[in-house]
């Protein structure tokens, strides 16, 4: 039986790293390598999954056996820095949709690695646009609606698509709150509610950390890890007076956290920028609706000349379209103050840096990962195509 | 005496009626130094675009005679296109059809339009000068929708676009089949039972409509009046055209066979699985209203849309036009959408055709819009750049020989970037009303 499991193994391991051992040069006109000034006619090796070595093409030898691809435009793969795709699907339907669980308004123990569904449709569709990593997991519409995991647009498994399993805690404030969770009612309910379950995570937490016996409570293991700074606050909010309470909220329970959404953050910038706290800007697209309704199309330009750490998201979509793509949404903000380079730094190296995987992807260097989009043209215009994706050194587009 | 108190009088109802700047229609506008692109002939560089009493009145190179009275505007390094035109919007507020039927031929959607929506101000923006603005696809026939030139405009009939010269006929017939308009109550429960009520309606009109022949001209003879029976005698005589909401290949077949039963003008609209039926389509000669997305996906019956429609169809040889849908797509980012198309293989031209000639050509609308051309109306938009760039911003849209938006004006650009309380409308989310897309 043991014999049997090993033998079964092989084949799996072959399927996992066979392609990634074929070794592969980039050919780019233009190589953004997020890591210093562009290359212009450059040349990226990749070795067993990593980057080999990056540089002009004229300083840079290519090995013969390995597989050459060519392309006008090179980027590391794009960093979708809050997403909820996997979890929520293309069909739209009842079992393709566990973004949000309705129960009640606070279950901070539901984790992303139950939920995600790798071979989702719409995980595929991200990354044939060049998108290879993904911060995705439970949605916005409760108070806080579970975990979030980083994962590649690769794999077959969550097991091979992860790279961080739990990090961070989707919080919303404000009034985007499902309607199928009856209490709260208000946003001051709301904020009570949250407070009432720190305070009992702050008394879990001690008990925790004391040797006194302590029977374990799911929920509370996740908000004690928030408190212990294991994870991080993903709090979804747009109203300028919302934002406040956000900071106010975090300033009591001192935990780490990242702004999310902030569509009227052009009104307390200052605030803002004096937390420290980094951002993910709202779609540029965002309708404006809701609490959203004052949302600008400038405000990730004006984070970003603010000098807050700033990422793109594609959000949480109900309908059509049922995801966005970082990638058009950034091009857009580019065209509205932000512009070209810097909305290119925003879809790679500074998401990488906002959520902490910039040991491994966001810009092309030596011994990162070998993950790398390809394009006919300048990666922001509209009627430029993708034209090749790797991720951990294999030919994924 | 009695002359200039008359001239002055009548100088100052021009000034209530149109506001100052109707009085600057008499001077003569002239653009020169940009690239025009008429969409009726090959685009000119160095071009010059006369405009006069709100009408094309020169379009040519740079040696174009320029009217000694003219303001002449330098836009040098600029594009100007026709103003562009959407097939499919649900800007304005407006409603449609109740739940007490499925089909309400007799419901005006004109009647529910607010004409100060700031959806308005940002379809400007967005450089769109003419707009059908439709009622949802929750049911069979949820109304009459209504053809708008977006001038600044106190009232709805402000901004009419009439198709007679009687002034009765201003939009089409909005219909939709496949899984929108299902549901209970008075509703279908099936595709073949919408088909079949669909059928039943038009036959009653037939009849009505043979009534009225019948009695030819004799009033006492007339059937009494019934306002959903008028509409769809309109709709039978080729008067009002039919704008058919549908996604699957099936319905889309199932759309074009009851518009040959009965007859009538029809544009499909969305057309999500076009490309399975697009030889189908050109061989109906039935034009097609289409859509660009940033994802697939949201319900079932869209599973297999794709942005490749449009390239398609170009290829079939079918009359392809794009629209926003607003809220679906956004009416400040029209241009986006034909550009989507040209990503997936369109050619420029007719992407560029896609957002005005063929539009105006499914709204009966062709002969004063569409295109730059000695004549018709001076709806025009001034770009930065290209038209396909992302980069690329509407800088001014006129309507008629006015400037109706600059994005050199502050309080214009907020309409196209957004920003604090800018917009009070509600943007039309198809989500909340039962999947109208």
């Amino acid at each position: 039986m043991k014999l049997f499991k090993q033998l079964l193994l092989i084949p799996a391991l072959l399927l996992l790293f066979g392609n990634a051992e074929a070794q592969i040069a980039v050919k780019g006109e233009t190589i953004y390598t997020m890591a210093g000034d562009p290359i212009t006619d450059g040349v990226v090796l990749i070795k067993d999954g990593k980057i080999e070595r990056v540089g002009a093409a004229s300083s840079v030898n290519i090995p013969s056996n390995y597989e050459v691809h060519e392309a006008k435009v090179v980027t590391p793969g794009l960093i979708d820095a809050h997403s909820v795709v996997g979890l929520a699907g293309y069909l739209n339907q009842d079992h393709d949709q566990d973004q949000l669980e309705t129960s009640s308004a606070i279950q901070p123990e539901l984790r992303a690695i139950d939920a995600y569904n790798a071979r989702e449709k719409l995980v595929h569709y991200l990354r044939d646009n060049g998108i290879t990593t993904v911060h995705t997991g439970h949605g916005p519409g409760a108070l806080i609606s579970g975990q979030t995991m980083i994962v590649k647009t690769a794999g077959e498994t969550v097991d091979e698509s992860v790279v961080v399993p739990a990090k961070m805690l989707a919080f919303t404030l404000g009034s985007n709150l499902s309607r199928a969770i009856s209490k709260p009612g208000t946003r001051s309910k709301g904020i009570a509610m949250l407070r009432q379950e720190l305070i009992k995570a702050q008394d879990y937490l001690e008990k925790r950390n004391s040797e006194e016996d302590y029977s374990k409570d799911l929920g509370m293991e996740a908000l004690a890890d928030l408190l212990e700074g294991k994870l991080t606050a993903l709090v979804t909010v747009h109203k300028a007076n919302d934002i406040m309470t956000a900071l106010r909220l975090q300033e009591e329970f001192g935990f780490p956290m990242v702004l999310d959404g902030v569509a009227e953050s052009y009104l307390v910038m200052d605030e803002i920028k004096e937390s420290g706290f980094p951002v993910i800007v709202h779609p540029t697209m965002i309708r404006t609706g809701g609490d959203a309704k004052n949302a600008s199309m400038e405000t990730a330009g004006k984070l970003y000349e603010a000098g807050i750490p700033v990422a793109f998201q594609s959000g949480f979509e109900g309908y059509v379209p049922k995801t966005r793509v970082v990638l058009f949404e950034a091009g857009v903000a580019a065209a509205n103050g932000l512009g070209k380079e810097n909305a290119l730094k925003m879809l790679t190296i500074d998401a990488a840096r906002l959520l902490n995987i910039h040991d491994r992807v966001g810009s092309l260097e030596a011994g990162k990962d070998a993950d790398i989009a390809m394009f006919d043209g300048d990666p922001l215009e509209y009627v430029t195509n993708i034209t090749g994706v790797i991720i951990n050194g294999e030919k994924v587009k | 005496m009695l002359q200039p108190i008359r001239s002055l009088a009548l100088a100052l109802v021009c000034v209530f009626l149109f506001g100052v700047n109707g009085l600057s229609q008499s001077t003569p506008q002239a653009f020169k130094g940009a690239q025009i692109i008429p969409i009726s002939g090959e685009p000119i560089n160095n071009g010059v675009l006369i405009v006069e009493n709100g009408k094309i009145t020169a379009i040519g190179d740079e040696n174009t005679r320029i009217p000694r009275n003219a303001d002449v505007h330098d836009v040098s390094g600029k594009v100007i296109m026709p103003g562009l035109v959407d097939t499919h919007s649900h800007i304005g507020e407006g409603d449609g059809g109740d739940r007490s039927s499925a089909m309400h031929p007799d419901v005006r959607i004109m009647d529910a339009i607010d004409p100060r929506s700031d959806t308005f101000y940002k379809a400007r923006a967005g450089g769109i000068t003419s707009v059908n603005v439709m009622p949802g696809s929750g049911h069979l026939m949820s109304g009459q929708t209504v053809y708008l030139k977006l001038r600044e405009a106190n009232t709805t009939e402000d901004m009419l676009l009439y198709l007679d010269d009687d002034k009765t006929i201003y939009g089409g017939l909005k219909m939709a089949n496949g899984t929108n308009p299902i549901g209970g109550g008075g509703f279908p429960g099936t595709r073949a039972k919408s088909a079949a009520m669909v059928r039943d309606l038009f036959v009653k009109a037939q009849e009505y409509q043979a009534k009225i022949e019948a009695a030819d001209g004799d009033e006492s003879k007339m059937p009494s009046r019934d306002i959903g029976m008028e509409t769809l005698v309109e709709v039978l005589e080729g008067k009002r055209t039919v704008h058919n909401h549908t996604h699957r290949h099936d319905d889309i077949l199932t759309a074009i066979r009851l518009s040959e039963e009965f007859g009538y003008k029809l544009v499909l609209q969305h057309v999500s699985e076009a490309w399975k039926v697009a030889d189908e389509i050109a061989e109906a000669g039935v034009p097609a209203s289409i859509i660009t997305l940033d994802s697939p996906g949201g319900k079932l019956e869209v599973m297999d849309f794709s942005n490749k429609n449009g390239a398609v169809l170009e290829e079939a040889g079918v009359l392809t036009g794009l629209h926003t849908d607003d809220g679906i797509t956004d009416s400040r980012l029209f241009l986006r959408s034909a550009a989507l198309a040209v990503r997936e293989g369109m050619s420029r031209e007719a992407a560029l055709e896609s957002v005005t000639l063929a539009n105006a050509i499914m709204m009966d609308i062709d002969d004063r819009t569409g295109t730059l051309e000695k004549g018709k109306d001076a709806d025009l938009i001034i770009l930065s750049g290209d038209p396909f760039s992302v980069y690329t911003h509407v800088e001014q849209t006129w309507i008629e020989g006015q400037k109706v938006f600059d994005r050199a004006n502050e309080d214009h650009k907020k309409y196209a970037t957004g920003g604090y309380e800018v917009y009070r409308g509600q943007v039309h989310t198809h989500h909340e009303h039962g999947m109208e897309n």
